[in-house]
């Protein structure tokens, strides 16, 4: 309760009647800039109340007059995007891969495109830039599994490799070791072989040995000089890239479990147009044939 | 005697009151309301000084967004233009790339310093002439003498109760303003686009939202500022006066009233003598003009903005009383001291503050038109692959992939040789171009005119020719016709040892 209401001698204001240690206050009014503001707020805010969302219900909401949410304005963005991009999307989608690399026009939207395309979907096993990890190719090199041409691109990027999809790439490398069909002695003599093809063979007379084995077993799917077949996806051996680790260890393990891995079949999850801009992506990335 | 002046009229008391710092025994004023000022009018070499002077600075700000200045085909007409959606500013024959905003820290570094200086010298010529808070208030303040009358006659329409004729002045001073201020935002807007262009969307209505949007908040801006806050913003809001004291020596030249002169003050019948008694008649007409509403005689003050005008009106009071003139003057407060002491006047322009801040604006100015003359109309940036860093092909070849922007700041398109340093056999792939087999040396790059054209790049190079895991190469550009070169260092990454 303010006990001692004074007022002040120059200025004829009243003190607020408080006292704390000799020092009092002016009763001073607000501005009236102040509180009109201070009023236009308050209206304001009752405005904004009827007009945008405001009061939660126990289930829901009260949307507001003017109906306005965050995420219709997302999904009206989002199809502004769409228009904005389906002229170019149009003209991708009437072209042959072929056809868009060779106008520049349409090269530079496929790349952005598929640069895009491809951090969404192809980096988690491929690695930004198509650098690749142990057991998922090198997008960049000109090592190529299943043809490093466009369509070939194209095919393997639209129906993946072992896989539940009709048109997959399908191959199986049989299990030398587990299965029996060589034994660990030959399994050893083979992989001497295969590391003399880049001049890395640690024991000579075992790669000699190891020629007929590969001879025997290997060259059908791998080539006679172990450069690779496209057709069934068998890995070219001969050019000192590898994709489970070229050490000796690694290559017998290979050989005795064999490796199958494979890859989703994206037809199923991109549209058309989406695809072929990977596909020209991944052909640019410098190891495109 | 003054104690009884004071009683007299309570308003300039309280005014008084404020300025002068309050004995102990009794508590000062801890707050005041705003007092509203009427400057009247009065003629002079100030007041003319300062009519040019706003009439120079209104005249560049809406003329300049109209000149005009050729670039040729592929760029805008504009003298004067910051165009932010295509980000370049373009000032008559200087375009500003974004990467180039240090010319605006420079303009801005030597705006602060040649201010510095000005002020250092002769006081607030800033604030009292050129500021735009004062240019803009003062021309609405003529708006308002031309519409309401001069200081009397507007207190009269003040204290009048409201009436047509109130009515009308009022609107039509408030109308008057508001168009003033539609133009000065119109006319803000337009150094941000084409101006005839802007100008006609803007009155037929087609003009962006944006552009009505900025339109509107100068307008209200300037019409708040110049028409309601006036001195206010000098007073409360404008950091500068409260540095000043950091600015001003006793060697600058500011509004001085010659108080050793003046006082005492007090009324002069005609004919009586002038012995024992200063020249200062007490006419208040000083008071009266002020556009702060302040009196220069208690001597220097914040709110003082180092117009003049006091100086008019007591110099034309002066003559009709048959005083000499200059009791309010331009001089300096050393100056004052000696002219009070009898000794003569000494003016020091050249001291250490005007010398150190007169090298730092030559060595700024210095530093921008260097760098100017030496700018560039061509750059290239080398961006190194971040993954993979380096690829192994087949044939046992290793890979590095580029990523390359060449800054083309011509208004013409331009073809450009692109050359390595650093390896000796290597081969060179751009994205987009035809492959052509074998070594290639130098390559033909193109870029439209006044863009950035960005291009991917395949280096390949036998293990033989690395020096390790990083050898360092250089990227090389020549401009085919001008013969200009720019150059970037790079790197080339292998496996190590």
């Amino acid at each position: 309760m303010p006990t001692k209401i004074e007022k002040d001698a120059i200025t004829g204001k009243e003190t607020t009647g408080h006292e704390w240690d000799g020092i009092k206050e002016l009763d001073t009014p607000l501005p009236k800039w102040w509180a009109l503001v201070f009023y236009a707020t308050i209206a304001w805010a009752l405005a904004y109340s009827v007009l945008y969302p405001s009061w939660p219900w126990l289930s829901g909401y009260f949307h507001g007059v003017l109906g306005y949410s965050t995420r219709a304005q997302i999904e009206l963005r989002l199809a502004d995007q769409k228009a904005q991009r389906a002229p170019m999307l149009d003209r991708i989608k009437a072209a042959t891969p072929q056809q868009i690399e060779r106008n520049p026009d349409l090269l530079n939207f496929a790349i952005a495109g598929g640069h895009a395309a491809f951090a969404d979907n192809c980096v988690p096993c491929h690695g930004p830039g198509g650098a690749g990890s142990k057991g998922f190719p090198n997008l960049a090199d000109d090592d190529w599994l299943w043809g490093g041409d466009l369509d070939n691109i194209y095919k393997t990027i639209s129906f993946g490799i072992r896989n539940a999809n009709a048109s997959s790439r399908q191959s199986a490398m049989p299990r030398f070791g587990v299965d029996n069909i060589l034994k660990p002695e030959q399994i050893n003599d083979v992989a001497e072989y295969v590391l003399s093809f880049t001049g890395k063979s640690t024991d000579p007379v075992a790669a000699g040995r190891g020629a007929q084995v590969f001879a025997e077993n290997c060259a059908a799917c791998h080539g006679d000089k172990g450069q690779g077949n496209i057709e069934i996806g068998a890995k070219q051996l001969n050019n000192g890239i590898w994709l489970y680790g070229g050490d000796k260890k690694t290559i017998v393990e290979t050989i005795t479990y064999a490796r199958n891995s494979s890859m989703p079949a994206w037809s199923e999850r991109l549209d058309e147009p989406t695809i072929k801009m990977l596909a020209i992506y991944v052909h640019s990335l410098g190891g495109g044939k | 005697m003054s104690a009884a002046k004071k009683l007299r009229d309570p308003a300039a008391a309280v005014a008084r009151a404020r300025e002068k710092p309050a004995p102990a025994s009794t508590p000062g004023p801890r707050y005041a309301d705003r007092i509203k000022v009427y400057p009247q009018r009065i003629d002079g070499r100030f007041r003319r000084i300062k009519w040019a002077i706003l009439a120079f600075c209104l005249t560049v700000y809406y003329v300049a967004p109209w000149l005009r200045w050729d670039r040729g085909p592929n760029a805008p007409g504009q003298a004067l233009l910051i165009d932010l959606p295509v980000r370049r500013a373009y000032f008559f024959g200087l375009e500003i790339w974004p990467q180039e905003v240090y010319f605006l820290t420079g303009l801005l570094i030597i705006a602060a310093i040649g201010l510095f200086l000005a002020t250092s010298l002769l006081g607030r010529v800033w604030c009292g002439y050129a500021c735009p808070q004062t240019v803009w208030t003062d021309l609405f303040m003529m708006v308002e003498r031309l519409i309401e009358g001069d200081r009397n006659a507007r207190m009269r329409l003040d204290k009048a109760p409201f009436g047509a004729a109130k009515a009308a002045k009022k609107l039509a001073k408030h109308a008057a303003w508001l168009l003033i201020a539609a133009a000065t935002g119109g006319a803000w807007v337009l150094y941000f686009q084409d101006a005839p262009t802007a100008l006609r969307e803007i009155l037929t209505g087609g003009a962006s939202a944006q552009t009505y949007f900025f339109v509107g908040l100068f307008t209200t801006t300037t019409y708040l500022l110049a028409g309601w806050a006036r001195e206010q913003v000098c007073t409360y809001m404008c950091p500068w006066p409260r540095f000043q004291s950091a600015m001003l020596d006793e060697q600058s030249i500011i509004v001085t009233y010659e108080a050793w002169r003046g006082e005492p003050r007090g009324k002069h019948k005609a004919g009586t003598s002038w012995e024992g008694r200063g020249d200062c008649v007490d006419c208040m007409k000083c008071v009266a003009v002020c556009p702060t509403g302040i009196d220069i005689r208690d001597g220097q003050q914040l709110e003082c903005i180092g117009c003049g005008l006091c100086i008019d009106a007591c110099n034309t009071v002066m003559a009709q009383v048959g005083r000499p003139g200059n009791l309010i003057t331009f001089d300096t407060l050393a100056n004052q001291e000696a002219e009070a002491a009898g000794k003569k006047p000494v003016y020091r322009l050249i001291r250490p503050r005007t010398v150190i801040y007169a090298s730092l604006l030559l060595l700024a100015s210095g530093v921008m038109a260097t760098a100017l003359l030496l700018r560039a109309h061509l750059d290239i940036t080398v961006l190194h692959e971040r993954s993979p860093l380096f690829v192994r092909l087949s044939d046992g070849e290793f890979r590095n992939g580029f990523t390359i922007r060449i800054l083309n700041k011509t208004y013409t398109s331009a073809r450009y040789s692109l050359t390595l340093h650093g390896l000796a056999d290597y081969r060179v792939d751009v994205v987009g171009m035809e492959a052509v087999g074998g070594p290639r040396r130098a390559l033909t790059l193109t870029a439209k005119p006044d863009a950035v054209a960005t291009y991917r790049l395949y280096l390949t190079a036998k293990r033989g020719e690395l020096h390790g895991e990083t050898t360092p190469i250089v990227f090389e550009i020549e401009d085919q016709e001008t013969h200009e070169m720019a150059r970037h260092d790079s790197i080339f990454v292998g496996p190590g040892k």
